[in-house]
């Protein structure tokens, strides 16, 4: 019987860049080219200059990479901000860089040629440094700089075929061509994996977005990415949901404030849940989250806020002035703070801050503040799958998660403006009621709680200097009461209880007086009775002893008699 | 670096002032290089007697001398002297063009 033949699988080379690995399923395919295509400014070149860089830092390959458009001095001194020392890197013989310049004006074409110096310079530099991976950036400079199109086009089959010879990774770039992926049409040749960048205006918001257009041999995520360049380079962010299979606690958090917590089953949020707390202007929503991370930074747990609206020095000062100090954990470093403007970009932008943030800083819980601002840059329904990104992001990682919204004035305070309250396990609904006396009063209410029993109960809310403390309403005689209306009343039943109270104090001083005396009474009776009983035995020993008397008496008498 | 080159020098008498420096570059003895340089060299008999250089770089042997005049394609011709620089490519056996792009004109 024949020896059942091993089919190896697709070998992946780990690009090293965040979330194109997870993409791809692995990497970039090994050993063969890979274009990256994209209009002006999308990051081509930098994706190419990634992929050489991180594979030297991260996976000690070396590399190669061959520019078309731009000087080696130029290129390093472009990506230092990105932390990439491309010089530092050359000394070391890991990275070998070369700058190919191409004047059409220079060259006269005089008879047959071929692209062997091409060759001979790559093939140097990759024999040098033992390199592992090449990036082309880009070939296009060739055709506008060659003129025999013909000689050029069987040049680059045979560098292909070369490259895949030699065994090394290619990146190649293309510009991107009004009907095709490239403009000369570089995908026939370099078809094993395509990869295109887009960089999409919509309502004056940029969004940098990739997608894998072809990946032979592998499966690979389809849709379209959204990327981003920032201090550490390109990011793509896949972190469209896959299933719910996240661990679940049954840890539970305070919630910062006492009858909160006794509120929601007697023990708060449960540990990697979403909170929402919704509610119209000036209800107390950031305060309520505040104690939350105030009581969290006191357990020792890092905490990330998200702020949209106001400056984290603002939120600092507004919190003090009911006895929340922020700035000390600030100072810890248990409580970071992230402005932005919402408007500052796109809806993905702000995603992949989020998702990089928590990746860094590691928080065990995020408070986001408010989430409605970010309507300004993207539809409910967006901004809705965002969220759930973000959700998701927490729950994978057992990160209890707090969310603020705005009720507008007019709309029915259950309905959340971004329609994301069944993406929340808890909803702490806030809420003004004006009362007869002319003031306005702030309720809480739990709306739900998923997974405990909850206080169905309106508890008043109410800001002092020493905190937050939540207070029961008034409720009496079919009627609600807030406010001074509560207290007025609150005074009314305590002076009917104190008067009742020193009633019924009255009526016991009085039987209690009415004992005594018939006590009294009962004692003077039997002290009476007591002389009577003793009259009694004083006659009946008197009686006793006239009786004696009268009988010694006539015995005598009668002795007496007889003697006679 | 150590420039080691095959320097084939052709040369007829004492150079004049205005000496033409040409450099010849190929990636091994080909047929297209060898047919380049007799082009080059019997072009060079006809136009500039007496006053060329012809140097021939094999970049099999030198890789790295094609970086400094940015060679991509073999066979390259490069003017060096008298400046401004100027690249030709292919076998030469294009002779008006090899003028042309020589500025070599006609005599």
């Amino acid at each position: 019987m024949p020896p059942k033949k091993k089919i190896t699988k697709l070998e992946k080379c780990p690009t090293g860049i965040r979330g194109l690995d997870d993409i791809t399923g692995g990497g970039l395919p090994r050993g063969r080219p890979t274009l990256v295509c994209g209009g002006t400014g999308c990051g081509k070149t930098l994706l190419a200059l990634e992929f050489i860089v991180r594979g030297i830092q991260e996976f000690d390959e070396p590399g190669v990479f061959m520019s078309f458009e731009e000087t080696t001095e130029e290129l390093a001194k472009n990506v230092v901000s990105l932390g990439f020392d491309l010089e530092g890197l050359i000394r070391c013989k890991k990275l070998a860089m070369d700058y190919v310049h191409i004047e059409r004006s220079e060259i006269e074409e005089t008879g047959e040629y071929d692209l062997e110096g091409l060759f001979v310079r790559l093939n140097s530099m990759i024999e040098e440094t033992g390199a592992k991976r090449v990036g082309i950036d880009s070939l296009e400079a060739l055709f506008a700089g060659l003129p025999n199109e013909g000689i050029l086009r069987s040049e680059l089959r045979r560098l292909f075929r070369w490259l895949k010879d030699k065994g090394v990774t290619t990146i190649i770039t293309g510009e991107q061509g009004k009907n095709e992926l490239t403009r000369h049409g570089l995908e026939e040749y370099v078809s094993d994996c395509v990869i295109f960048l887009n960089h999409r205006v919509v309502n004056r918001i940029s969004t940098r977005l990739l997608r894998i257009v072809k990946y032979r041999g592998s499966s690979h995520g389809t849709n379209e990415y959204p990327a981003m360049i920032d201090d550490h380079g390109l990011s793509v962010l896949p972190i469209s949901s896959l299933g719910f299979d996240y661990p679940v606690s049954t840890k539970r958090v305070s919630t910062g404030i006492d009858r909160l917590d006794a509120m929601l089953g007697g023990k708060g949020y449960y540990r990697g849940s979403s909170v929402l707390v919704s509610g119209s202007a000036g209800t107390g929503k950031s305060s309520l989250v505040a104690s939350f991370v105030d009581a969290a930074c006191r357990r020792g747990e890092r905490c990330l806020y998200v702020a949209f609206e106001e400056a984290p020095a603002q939120i600092t000062r507004n919190m003090a002035s009911i006895n929340l100090d922020l700035k000390q954990w600030t100072t810890k470093g248990v409580l970071r703070f992230h402005a932005v403007r919402s408007t500052l970009c796109g809806l993905e932008q702000h995603l992949g801050s989020i998702v990089k943030l928590v990746s860094e800083f590691q928080p065990m819980n995020v408070v986001i503040d408010p989430v409605t601002n970010l309507s300004a840059i993207g539809t409910s329904q967006e901004i809705k799958a965002m969220l759930t990104q973000v959700i998701d992001l927490c729950k994978n990682k057992g990160i209890t998660a707090l969310f603020t919204s705005l009720t507008e004035g007019g709309d029915a305070p259950e309905q959340t403006d971004v329609g994301v309250s069944s993406l929340m396990d808890t909803w702490v609904l806030l809420r003004n009621s004006e009362t007869l006396a002319g003031e306005r009063n702030r309720l809480l209410f739990v709306l739900k709680s998923r997974g405990m029993n909850h206080s169905n109960q309106v508890r008043e809310f109410i800001f002092s200097g020493e905190g937050i403390r939540l207070t029961d309403v008034y409720v009496g005689g079919g009627v609600v009461l807030t406010g001074s209306a509560r207290l007025i009343q609150e005074a009314q039943d305590k002076a009917m209880a104190e008067a009742g109270r020193q009633d019924a104090a009255r009526r016991q001083r009085e039987l209690e007086l009415e004992k005594v005396q018939l006590l009294a009474q009962i004692e003077t009776l039997q002290h009476r009775a007591a002389v009577l009983a003793e009259d009694f035995d004083s006659i009946s020993r008197c009686e006793q002893s006239c009786l004696d008397t009268s009988t010694r008496n006539r015995a005598e008498l009668a002795s007496a008699r007889q003697g006679d | 670096m150590p420039k080691k080159t095959t320097t084939t020098a052709v040369t007829a008498s004492p150079p004049p002032p205005e000496t033409w420096n040409l450099r010849l570059y190929v990636a091994g003895m080909t047929p297209r290089a060898v047919a380049a340089f007799e082009n080059l060299k019997k072009l060079c008999e006809e136009h500039l007697p007496g006053r060329y250089i012809i140097e021939i770089i094999d970049l099999l042997e030198n890789p790295k001398l094609a970086v400094g005049d940015q060679i991509i394609a073999v066979p390259t011709l490069v003017r060096k002297l008298p400046p401004p620089m100027k690249k030709i490519i292919g076998d030469l056996s294009n002779e008006e063009r090899v003028l042309v792009g020589l500025d070599l004109r006609q005599r």
